[in-house]
């Protein structure tokens, strides 16, 4: 027998036809049928929540989105309070939580030493690890009075007049959400980041640091233009995971419907309304609508996270699995 | 312009581009030292307040009345460890052959289309998995339980195995497989007799990993296993959970309950700890030795 080095990929297709057996076709049907579940169990996710929030949808109507009231006591139900609350936290933590996590990024690709990338990597990695309601203890106990007596307090006291700074400082809020949104996102946008920027061909960062470009100038000349795009899907996945965040949320934001610019007062987010006030529903009405916000952010984070994978994808193939893993 | 004038122009143009590469390079230490800031602050916190009540009378006992000192969370122990396992039981098997099709049998573009939409599934929010578990199991049912909750954890866990598996099996060399068929083995027993084996010490570490982030979920369990204060055993009734717990005390005005979430997200925090650190030197040693 004399195959050529083409027909190598071919050889087991040969043994089957040679000497039939169940066991191939068994065990293929067999992962077949695994990949098929996991397939249904996305598309179930979708039609699950949507079809346990249809009363919700046939009572509120299209207002659901923009009606500023929750009183679910008198069966008013507007969402707009909670979409608001979920914009305000998580695009104020992205915004943090790239300016940090791309200066990590760029430090563990493009300047730490051997000897110190490993380990600041790692305990980014693991800062992804910690479960959330831990991050909402630590929040409430340790974070939430120390952003009262040395943030809020001297905000008020100095620039009080501005909008985002009114009401009283009472450390359950806003801006607490934001802190421990950012500390929650930033594994998200510095680790997908990294494999991004380590991505870029060598030869970019050659070609700058010949034409005698500072480290510096090599990153944003050779670097930076080439990992852009990635770097943007990085950021939109870090807003997904900002946006679904649940219990550190609602264990320092104060949960209260409110819609207001300040730092200081209380919100609440999609996520968080639903973990709050579930098991409180009372009526098929009013658990059918918190549902329904669960629909929203469900289809929300499903178009971002797809968004967002394709554009790393693009970029660093492979990356995306890391950080499934990392 | 004389020539000496041009020199001294760009002499202050190079220590111009130099400063601001000290100044940008220095922001860059910054960001990372930053960055680790807050790990290190949750870890001494968690670790300082927890220690006290850190002790086997935390898990081996119920909950006392509310506001009075000792008992445990012996209910949310077993819980978890319940709904935990069960939920590893439904998951795992699942997201093991979904990840030996995708390396093994798919092929180009649908292995890329099946992990692009486990991806997204990692990504969706845990509150709405636990929705679409009460949508599928508590609705049905009629009432909270642990299975609802095991349900959501499976579903949870499927991303992390699936794309452990994934990749494992990416790392085992071509030429095993090779030398199988070259033996004249099918592809599925050269899978489930070489190749998996030789992958088995990865995925199981992934496994271990996916287990201690489904531990340490709280939203998709709020609204089907709900909590319970008594220790059961039984899938049909609500079920406690340590998150669960962790989320009520932390919650509530009591310091017997501040100090038992503090020693319940050691509890936690250890657990996570372990297995990342244990992935992580696992992964990092076979993909040294396989590449």
């Amino acid at each position: 027998m004399s195959a050529p080095a083409a027909e190598y990929g071919r050889v087991p297709a040969l043994l089957a036809q040679h000497r039939p057996r169940h066991g191939e076709p068994a065990f293929r049907a067999l992962v077949i049928l695994a990949s098929l579940t996991v397939l249904a169990v996305i598309a179930g996710l979708v039609v699950v929540i949507a079809r346990e929030s249809l009363r919700g949808i046939a009572y509120n109507g299209p207002a659901f989105l923009w009606g500023t009231t929750w009183d679910p006591v008198h069966s008013v139900f507007g969402a707009l309070p909670f979409i608001y609350g979920t914009i305000l936290t998580s695009v104020s933590a992205l915004v943090l939580a790239m300016l940090i996590g791309v200066g990590v990024a760029l430090f563990l690709a493009e300047l730490a030493p051997r000897w110190l990338a490993g380990p600041v990597g790692f305990m980014v990695e693991m800062l992804a690890a910690i479960p959330s309601v831990v991050y909402g203890l630590w929040g409430i106990f340790v974070l939430a009075p120390w952003i009262r007596d040395y943030v809020e307090v001297p905000l008020h006291d100095t620039l009080g007049f501005l909008p985002f700074f009114t009401g009283n400082p009472i450390g359950i809020g806003n801006l607490e959400a934001v802190v421990v949104l950012t500390i929650m996102v930033l594994p998200t946008v510095a680790a997908v980041s990294r494999d991004v920027v380590a991505a870029v061909p060598l030869s970019q960062r050659e070609a700058a640091l010949a034409l005698g470009a500072t480290r510096w100038e090599t990153i944003r000349l050779g670097v930076f233009p080439y990992a852009r795009s990635g770097i943007i899907g990085a950021g939109i996945l870090g807003l997904a995971r900002g946006i679904g965040e649940t219990m550190a949320v609602t264990m320092v934001i104060g949960n209260a419907p409110t819609i207001s610019l300040s730092l200081f007062s209380q919100g609440y987010t999609m996520a968080s309304v639903i973990a709050n006030e579930f098991t409180e529903a009372t009526t098929d009405l009013y658990r059918s609508s918190l549902i329904e916000i669960g629909l929203l952010l469900l289809i929300v984070t499903l178009l971002i996270n797809a968004a967002a994978r394709l554009l790393v994808w693009r970029v660093a193939y492979g990356a995306s699995a890391r950080n499934v893993l990392a | 312009m004389s020539a000496d004038a041009r020199t001294r122009l760009g002499d202050r143009r190079i220590r111009r581009r130099r400063a601001i590469d000290r100044l940008m390079r220095g922001l860059l230490w910054l960001a990372a030292a930053v960055a680790a800031i807050p790990l290190v602050l949750v870890l001494a916190f968690v670790l300082i307040q927890g220690l006290p009540a850190f002790n086997l009378a935390l898990i081996t006992q119920d909950p006392v009345p509310a506001g009075f000192p000792g008992g445990g969370v012996a209910p949310a122990v077993v819980g978890t460890l319940i709904m935990v396992g069960l939920g590893t039981l439904i998951g795992t098997p699942v997201a093991v052959l979904t990840g030996i099709y995708i390396r093994e049998y798919a092929g180009g573009r649908g292995a890329t289309g099946i992990r692009f939409l486990i991806d997204v599934l990692a990504g969706i929010p845990t509150i709405a998995v636990g929705l679409f578990a009460y949508g599928l199991v508590v609705v049905p049912m009629g009432t909270f339980s642990g299975l609802a909750g095991a349900v959501a954890l499976a579903v949870i866990i499927i991303p992390t195995v699936a794309r452990v598996t994934d990749e494992m099996l990416g790392l085992v060399s071509g030429s095993v497989r090779e030398a199988a068929y070259a033996l004249g083995i099918p592809p599925w027993k050269t899978i489930v007799r070489v190749t998996m084996p030789a992958a088995a010490t990865g995925i199981v570490t992934g496994i271990l990993l996916g287990v201690a982030r489904i531990a340490g979920e709280t939203a998709p369990l709020i609204f089907t296993a709900l909590g319970n204060q008594r220790v059961t055993a039984s899938l049909a009734e609500p079920m406690d959970a340590l998150p669960l717990r962790i989320w009520v005390y932390a919650s509530g005005p009591y310091d017997a309950w501040h100090q038992q979430a503090w020693a319940a997200s050691l509890v936690l925090v250890l657990l996570v700890l372990t297995f990342s650190i244990l992935t992580r030197f696992v992964l990092r040693r076979r993909a040294a030795r396989l590449a």
